[in-house]
């Protein structure tokens, strides 16, 4: 009895997706959060961080972006760049949303 | 010691001379190292000595790093030069760059990355010797079509005087639009044509003449399409036994790139291999060092993240400012990153994707 899950369990658990908001400040230091309190704080760090990067390599390569979005399968994540911080929207894209990426007017 | 070859910093400050100096004395090539503080003082040097390079500051009193590249561009069209600047200014970079300047490091940086500016150093001094290229000196490996573009895109006003032997023509560009061409006795579209069919030959800029009667009305890109098919349909009947296949086929790739970029209405394509499988191409774009940089980054930090968040596939990566948005995409085993003006409309994603797809058709 149990030995499937004893042997797989913590193998086959699925990853949630972050949903919510966080601010960061320029030194990657998570502000505030809207993201469910389940979800690992070191993931949301790893978003934090990487997104910090990839703005502030921007900069460096003479072309500042005020605004980032990295579109994946299930995953939109947007930072607004907020004075070498960030404001961070994590939005799963499900089949429920009609329109994930709509085109710009 | 014959051999060696000189290189002259120019700077105001006395400083950051004997920096640099004691940065060059450790290239491989063991350069003769020569200094000045003032642009008079360089001239001078210039002017007694064989210098080879210069590296040359752009904020300077009285006469200024861009004056001082213009003087030298006229009088010594061989000098090769590069600018060393803290003026992190992107116009300055493109007014350098529409100047002839074959190469243009941040002070910052080229302290940063010391290394790669040795570098670029000795690769500039290694092409010393291969006079034959091809490519409008001033640029190394820049054809006239790039040349102008890029005066166009910085929005320099000047005029472009090219020489190729005893022929000479001359392009007015005002505010970055083609105002007239003279070349081999026509005017206008028809001598902009002709000068197009030159494949090597050296330029200078002249100073702008606001006033010059306008005769193109055309804009350069829409013209430069235009001269590119008429001389590709003259070559293609007269030279199929060509000598130049391989200059040919590019030429006619970039046309066809050029053509895409223009109907879709994209600011430019950038185009980067895998690290180390050879060089990023773009068309629209003068900082492909910088931007390749980004973009590989990008591409890294992007899938690197995906990968922890087991978010599924990256699909691309968009970014904004006020000027453009950007579009970074994979295709192959090529990472493509494409710049459209802010007032772009559609499906800006999916005319990335067809813009890439057409890259290497």
């Amino acid at each position: 009895m149990g030995l499937l899950k004893k042997l797989f369990g913590s193998l086959a658990a699925v990853q949630q997706l972050p949903s919510g908001t966080i601010t960061v400040d320029r030194d990657g230091r998570i502000l505030s959060s809207t993201v469910s309190s389940t979800y690992p704080k070191p993931l949301l760090q790893t978003i934090a961080r990487d997104v910090l990067e990839l703005l502030r390599e921007a900069r460096a390569s003479q072309m500042p972006l005020a605004e980032v979005s990295l579109h994946y399968g299930s995953l939109r994540i947007t930072a607004r760049e907020l004075r070498g911080g960030a404001i961070i929207f994590l939005l799963p894209q499900t089949a429920l949303l009609p329109t994930p990426n709509p085109p710009r007017p | 010691m014959e051999n060696r070859n000189k290189i002259l910093v120019l700077d105001d400050d006395v400083d950051w001379l004997a920096l640099c100096r004691d940065l060059l004395v450790t290239l491989p090539s063991k350069p003769e190292i020569h200094t000045a503080n003032s642009a008079r003082r360089a001239l001078t040097i210039i002017e007694t000595e064989k210098i080879r390079l210069l590296i040359c500051d752009l904020k300077m009193p009285r006469i200024d790093g861009l004056q001082m590249l213009a003087i030298v561009r006229r009088r010594f069209p061989e000098l090769r030069t590069i600018v060393l600047s803290a003026l992190e200014d992107e116009e300055f970079r493109s007014r350098a760059y529409a100047l002839g300047v074959d190469l243009f490091w941040l002070k910052t940086e080229m302290q940063r990355n010391s290394k790669l500016f040795n570098e670029c150093l000795e690769s500039l001094l290694g092409r010393a010797d291969r006079e034959g290229d091809t490519g409008f000196r001033g640029i190394q490996s820049k054809s006239l079509m790039d040349i102008i573009q890029m005066e166009c895109l910085s929005r320099s006003s000047t005029v472009l005087r090219i020489t190729r032997g005893p022929l000479v023509a001359k392009l007015w560009i005002q505010d970055g639009e083609l105002f007239d061409a003279e070349c081999e006795g026509a005017r206008g579209e028809v001598a902009f044509q002709r000068l197009l069919a030159w494949k090597s030959g050296s330029f200078e800029n002249l100073p702008a003449e606001p006033r010059h009667e306008r005769t193109i009305n055309k804009s350069v890109n829409a013209l430069l399409l235009e001269s590119a098919q008429t001389l590709d349909e003259n070559a293609g009947a007269a030279t199929a036994a060509s000598a130049e296949p391989l200059e040919s086929l590019t030429h006619r790739k970039t046309i066809w790139k050029l053509s895409q970029l223009t109907r879709e209405g994209a600011d430019f394509i950038l185009a980067v291999p895998p690290e180390g499988q050879g060089e990023p191409d773009a068309i629209g774009t003068q900082s492909i060092a910088s931007t390749a940089h980004w973009t590989r980054k990008a591409d890294e930090i992007a899938h690197r993240l995906g990968d922890k968040l087991e978010a599924g596939p990256l699909s691309h990566v968009s970014g904004q400012n006020l000027e453009r948005t950007v579009i970074l995409l994979s295709r192959g085993d090529k990472t493509f990153l494409v710049g459209w003006p802010t007032d772009a409309t559609g499906n800006l994603t999916e005319k990335s994707r067809k813009l890439a797809a057409s890259w290497d058709s």
